[in-house]
């Protein structure tokens, strides 16, 4: 029955996924579209994760999935967290222009 | 079966809202964008026989994070225009971002086309029985996914504890109340550094 399951379709979609996430990442100057790219990206290896655990029969997928999703919504809460404490400081948020950090 | 068209569907679904989401004007599009694009993403998980993930999906990323997008983007488009209006960097960076996705995209298709992964052998590898979606203790159910989560993977289950834990806290030390300073013109005072020392670091 697993024998039939081939996840290259599954393989290919989440690559191009994955693409459009870091596209949106490099073009965006947006921080919160940046985020939600970001977001695009974890759920692409989701997609991979679950698509294998599935050619393979195996719920190791599924939990390391699982922990992808409670890892995402870590980052959004702490990416957002620091663009409302930017904005707090700067009233303005634009990502080219936020460099106090820069090495 | 036809499993060929609903996957051809649901992929069509999801590069069309990623691409909206990436797209659109405004951040709350994007944020429908992303609704759209996890919804589909849920159904693509109950066709791989996940359904305890697609629940997760629905409830975590459409419940929860698009919700706190959602909250942001009203916190801070109340009154001011805190994004930036300019134009996105795409046309200076055209060309290496899509030299940069179309070579990864060749190598992808290099490697699925050239590869040969040999999976091990289904009884050493599977862990559960696979079975009609909705069935108890199916491969993907819920009785399947939480006896593997608090058996044999409750390490990466701990982690997950750990992780969310320390995301709290810094969420609270990121945005909770700051200590006062002595004065509210002291306060003002630093807060005008810290945004000069902020908008400063651009023009280096």
């Amino acid at each position: 029955m697993s024998d039939a399951f081939s996840a290259t379709n599954y393989v290919t979609l989440s690559a191009v996924i994955f693409s459009i996430g870091v596209l949106g990442v490099l073009v965006r100057r947006n921080p919160l579209v940046m985020l939600m790219s970001i977001e695009l990206m974890f759920n692409a290896a989701n997609l991979l994760l679950v698509a294998f655990a599935r050619q393979w029969v195996n719920n190791v997928g599924h939990i390391f999935a699982f922990l992808v999703i409670t890892v995402a919504a870590a980052e959004a809460a702490i990416g957002l967290a620091i663009v409302v404490a930017v904005f707090r400081t700067a009233q303005y948020v634009d990502v080219d222009d936020v460099a106090a950090m820069k090495g | 079966m036809s499993g060929g068209f609903t996957f051809a569907v649901l992929a069509v679904l999801l590069v069309a809202s990623a691409v909206f989401t990436i797209s659109a004007r405004k951040p709350v599009y994007s944020v429908v964008g992303l609704l759209a694009h996890f919804a589909a993403l849920a159904a693509t998980y109950l066709t791989l026989n996940a359904e305890f993930l697609a629940a997760m999906q629905l409830i975590v990323y459409s419940g929860a994070i698009l919700i706190l997008f959602v909250f942001v983007i009203a916190l801070l488009s109340s009154g001011v225009a805190p994004f930036s209006v300019g134009p996105n960097r795409l046309p200076r960076i055209a060309l290496p971002a899509a030299t940069v996705v179309l070579v990864a995209l060749g190598f992808l298709v290099y490697g699925l086309t050239h590869a040969t992964i040999v999976p091990p052998a289904p009884s050493v590898v599977a862990t559960s029985v696979l079975g009609p979606v909705g069935d108890a203790d199916v491969f993907g159910s819920v009785g399947d996914f939480g006896k593997a989560l608090f058996t044999v993977q409750v390490l990466p289950f701990e982690v997950t504890a750990l992780i969310l834990m320390v995301a709290v806290i810094a969420v609270v030390l990121l945005t909770g109340e700051r200590a006062s300073h002595e004065s509210p013109r002291r306060a003002a005072e630093v807060r005008r550094a810290a945004r000069e020392a902020i908008l400063r670091g651009g023009e280096r």
